[in-house]
């Protein structure tokens, strides 16, 4: 079957999509807020493409007394590879929008897109799990059968500490970009029907 | 049936008499409106509307207090010593306290100026004065720390201080006690006093980037007692006014000799003309030791240098700098309305109040309207200086501030009130009680070009029965009052620090946005700073014993020290690595002669301390810092002079012994 060429919407939405995701570049992704009784202004965790940022220091000044280990953005290779992938799929999307102009580009993108996805948030939560679980066994305070792992997505409550893990602005656009892709692909088959 | 009516006829008098009683002045209860409490609570959690800077008076401190509630916020250690914050007892800050006499643990403070630009408070920084050994102090508003402490020299009893020019150009500090002046001889007889004592007027300039102060000029006048001053402002901001009392120049009972004359002098002095005097290099330049005390923001220590010179103008080669304007009867304050017109003198035994006016100051001294000179002054005429007076306003007015609204209100010492008037035509508008006998009052930029006349409060001098009895010694009271409609309403009495003399008020929002919540650990430049606990250490060098420690929640490193001997100097220097708001540690050894410490996060501070017996001295952290507070601890080994035990120090190794009990 020969692939069909996009119409000028979608090409417009893939455009869009790819744009999008250079603005992800400079925003943060993701962010763990954390309340306590003592900050009411509460405390938080913002994870960049590249970096780390938010209450690091302080956070990491009262996880020793669980003996979680201490959070640092050279500890993490994904702030090393995460802005490439980024730049590939904006270059990608703008490649489909500009150049490929087909529907099994745009079904290629979205594949990758989605699996990467998919792939980045299993990693988010394994970290999550490692340093949830890898306490340092004569820490200050040592409840037994008790972990500190924060949710992947949503509200947990840790001693007396809640946890709300929620995609940052960068997130956000992530998601629209995954939406707009699908909802291009559907325009596609639908104006494909029409011409049958 | 007589009988009966007699008695009835009796009753009824009782009643007649019961009412006629019920006619006696109110008592301070009925004086505070029915919606008192709801004007001055401040929900919890909330925050006040202003900064209220208090002067602790013989306390030496600064306090500072949240209006309209009354809450006590905090109390800035400034010229006494506070073992509580280390403040005179840490390495740093002993230095803040150096004089030309040495070290003085106490100082006497009377009165505040916030800094102004352009006539208006800029919340920057806060003058404070020390009356008994003459200093100012700056205090820094992003820290509510001392930055700075200048000492007078060629001065005694530096009450009138540290007003302030419109842009912060010069605060200034003039002798209540005439002295003979430091470079010469001062063993004289004491009924020499004419001959021999001067008075001073010091105008100490302040750098408009950084606040540090210099003794930029300093006025010689013939001895008499400066008492309280204001500047000028708007069309008089070049000019400076200062009242006098003592023009009999007693120096014994001045009680009586002092109050002899009717009338004393507000002095107007014309200072930038005096500056630029100075500037082409007119004045004398003479010997003097006096200390200037700086805190460095970096290096969280203080260094003190002394001067060794000042330049003295004698106002008598210098016909245009000084006018005097007679004042009756001891003038007290002498406060300046805030369109820089009218000057308000107040006599402490007077029933009256005389208002000048500087338009009319400057055309008699144009037209050289004198009566005679004192001690080479010319003397204004009073009539040809006067505005008018407030008639019947009351007995003894001490201080007038303003509420930008063309009233002004002035405290009353010994009819014990506070009396509204009008500055324009002199009439008094109200009048309320005080509980009892108030000395300053202040409204908050009551004594600038923009007052925010919204609240006044009145500091006592006598609080008897205000409050909870506490045996013979007393807080003083402060009085509250709503100044915002026609009537001045009383709202609240709560206690003070010392003795409060003037304060000062200011919309919380200048200051509070400016406030500092931690020393950022990188910009730390002290130098026995312990960058992290892999690098803390303990050095000896001779004698000394240097203990590079780090404090964190919830543990000092290192916290077993031993190889110090009987007779070292130890020396405590505590990085509290904590960046995080509102984590201090605190920092206490046992036996230890001097005070603890209070480190804020990010700080460096130092504690010395010299053991004069073997033993094991434990330390601790002393302010509640974390859960783990408690197990915040450790130990110090102190051997006889001459023994083997070398210098060593760990954190968390445990003896092998303990460690067995632990496994079993």
């Amino acid at each position: 079957m020969k692939s069909t060429n996009l119409t000028a919407t979608n090409r417009i939405i893939v455009l869009i999509c790819g744009l999008a995701l250079l603005v992800v570049l400079f925003v943060p992704l993701w962010q763990i807020e954390l309340a306590a009784p003592q900050y009411p202004e509460g405390l938080v965790l913002k994870m960049y493409p590249h970096k780390l940022a938010g209450n690091v220091d302080i956070i990491n000044g009262l996880n020793h007394y669980i003996g979680m280990k201490t959070l640092h953005t050279g500890d993490f290779f994904e702030f090393k590879v995460l802005p490439y992938i980024i730049i590939f799929f904006s270059g990608f999307a703008l490649l489909v929008a500009l150049f490929l102009r087909t529907t099994t580009w745009l079904w290629s993108l979205f594949t990758l897109f989605v699996a990467f996805g998919i792939v980045a948030m299993v990693d988010f939560w394994r970290w999550e799990y490692q340093y949830g679980h890898d306490l340092d066994p004569n820490a200050a305070i040592n409840v037994p059968g008790m972990s500190y792992q924060p949710p992947l997505i949503g509200y947990k409550q840790l001693l007396n500490f809640g946890a709300y893990s929620i995609p940052d602005i960068g997130g956000w656009i992530f998601i629209g970009v995954g939406i707009g892709l699908l909802t291009a692909i559907v325009l596609q088959y639908k104006h494909k029907k029409q011409w049958l | 049936m007589k009988k009966i009516l007699s008695i009835v006829g009796s009753c009824a008098a009782l009643i007649v008499l019961m009412n006629v009683s019920g006619c006696k002045p109110k008592n301070a209860g009925d004086a505070t409106g029915a919606d008192a409490a709801e004007k001055v609570y401040v929900a919890p959690g909330k925050y006040d509307e202003l900064y209220n800077f208090v002067s602790g008076g013989f306390s030496g401190q600064v306090s500072v207090y949240g209006i309209p509630s009354g809450r006590l916020l905090r109390v800035i250690p400034v010229f006494s010593v506070d073992p509580e914050k280390g403040w005179g007892f840490s390495e740093e800050t002993k230095p803040m306290l150096n004089t030309s006499h040495g070290e003085i643990p106490w100082g006497d403070q009377h009165h505040l100026s916030l800094s102004q630009t352009n006539g208006e408070i800029d919340g920057r920084w806060l003058f404070a004065n020390e009356n008994n050994t003459p200093r100012i102090a700056r205090i820094d508003l992003k820290t509510f720390r001392t930055a700075e402490i200048i000492e007078i020299p060629n001065s005694a009893g530096n009450h009138s201080s540290p007003f302030i020019t419109e842009n912060s150009e010069y605060v200034v500090a003039g002798t209540r006690f005439s002295v003979p002046m430091d470079y010469e001889n001062g063993d004289v007889p004491i009924d020499s006093y004419k001959k021999n004592f001067k008075g001073t007027l010091s105008f100490v300039s302040v750098a408009p980037t950084n606040g540090e102060m210099n003794v930029a000029f300093q006025l010689l006048l013939p001895g008499m007692n400066f008492d309280l001053s204001h500047s000028g402002k708007g069309p008089s901001s070049g000019w400076f006014f200062f009242s006098c009392y003592n023009s009999e120049q007693a120096h014994t009972l001045l009680e009586v000799n002092a109050s002899k004359r009717d009338k004393d002098y507000i002095l107007a002095v014309n200072w930038k003309k005096a500056a630029e005097y100075v500037k082409q290099g007119k004045g004398k330049k003479v010997k003097a030791n006096y200390a200037h005390n700086t805190f460095n923001e970096g290096t969280h220590s203080a260094t003190s240098k002394m001067k060794k010179e000042t330049t003295l103008i004698d106002v008598r080669d210098f016909p245009d700098l000084v006018y005097m304007i007679p004042c009756p009867k001891s003038p007290h304050g002498c406060d300046v309305d805030p369109s820089g017109e009218y000057i308000v003198g107040s006599g402490k035994l007077a029933a009256l109040i005389p208002v000048f006016s500087f338009s009319k100051i400057q055309k008699a001294i144009a037209n050289k309207t004198f009566d005679g000179d004192y001690g080479g002054i010319p003397v204004l005429k009073y009539e040809a200086a006067l505005y008018g007076e407030v008639k019947k306003p009351g007995l003894g007015p001490l201080h007038t501030e303003f509420d930008g609204k063309g009233n002004a209100y002035t405290t009353f010492f010994i009819s014990s009130e506070i009396v509204k008037w009008n500055i324009k035509d002199l009439k008094v508008l109200d009048r309320q009680p005080t509980y009892y006998s108030p000395g300053h009052l202040t409204i908050p930029g009551g004594d600038t070009k923009k007052p925010y006349g919204k609240y006044l409060v009145a500091y006592n001098k006598i609080t008897k029965d205000r409050f909870l009895p506490t045996g013979p010694e007393l807080s003083q009271s402060a009085q509250l009052f709503d100044i915002s409609g026609d009537k001045m309403k009383l709202l609240l009495d709560y206690p003070t620090i010392g003795e409060p003399h003037y304060a000062q008020m200011v919309p919380a929002e200048l200051i509070a946005k400016n406030s500092q919540k931690i020393f950022k650990l990188e910009e730390n430049k002290h130098p026995y700073v312990t960058m992290g606990e892999k690098n803390s250490k303990v050095v000896r060098e001779g004698n000394k014993v240097h203990i590079y420690m780090t404090s964190m929640r919830s543990h000092f490193s290192p916290d077993n020290i031993e190889g110090v001997k009987v007779g070292d100097e130890v020396y405590f220097h505590v990085t509290n690595l904590e960046q995080d708001w509102d984590v201090p540690h605190g920092f206490g050894v046992k036996g230890n002669k001097n005070a603890e410490l209070l480190i804020m996060p990010g700080e460096t501070t130092t504690l010395k301390w010299v053991p004069e017996k073997a033993g094991i001295f434990p330390i601790y952290c002393t302010d509640f810092c974390s859960a783990l507070h408690q197990e915040m601890q450790g130990y110090v080994r102190v051997s006889v002079k001459g023994s083997k035990v070398p210098i060593s120090f760990s954190l968390g190794k445990n003896s092998e012994a303990a460690d067995e009990v632990l496994k079993k």
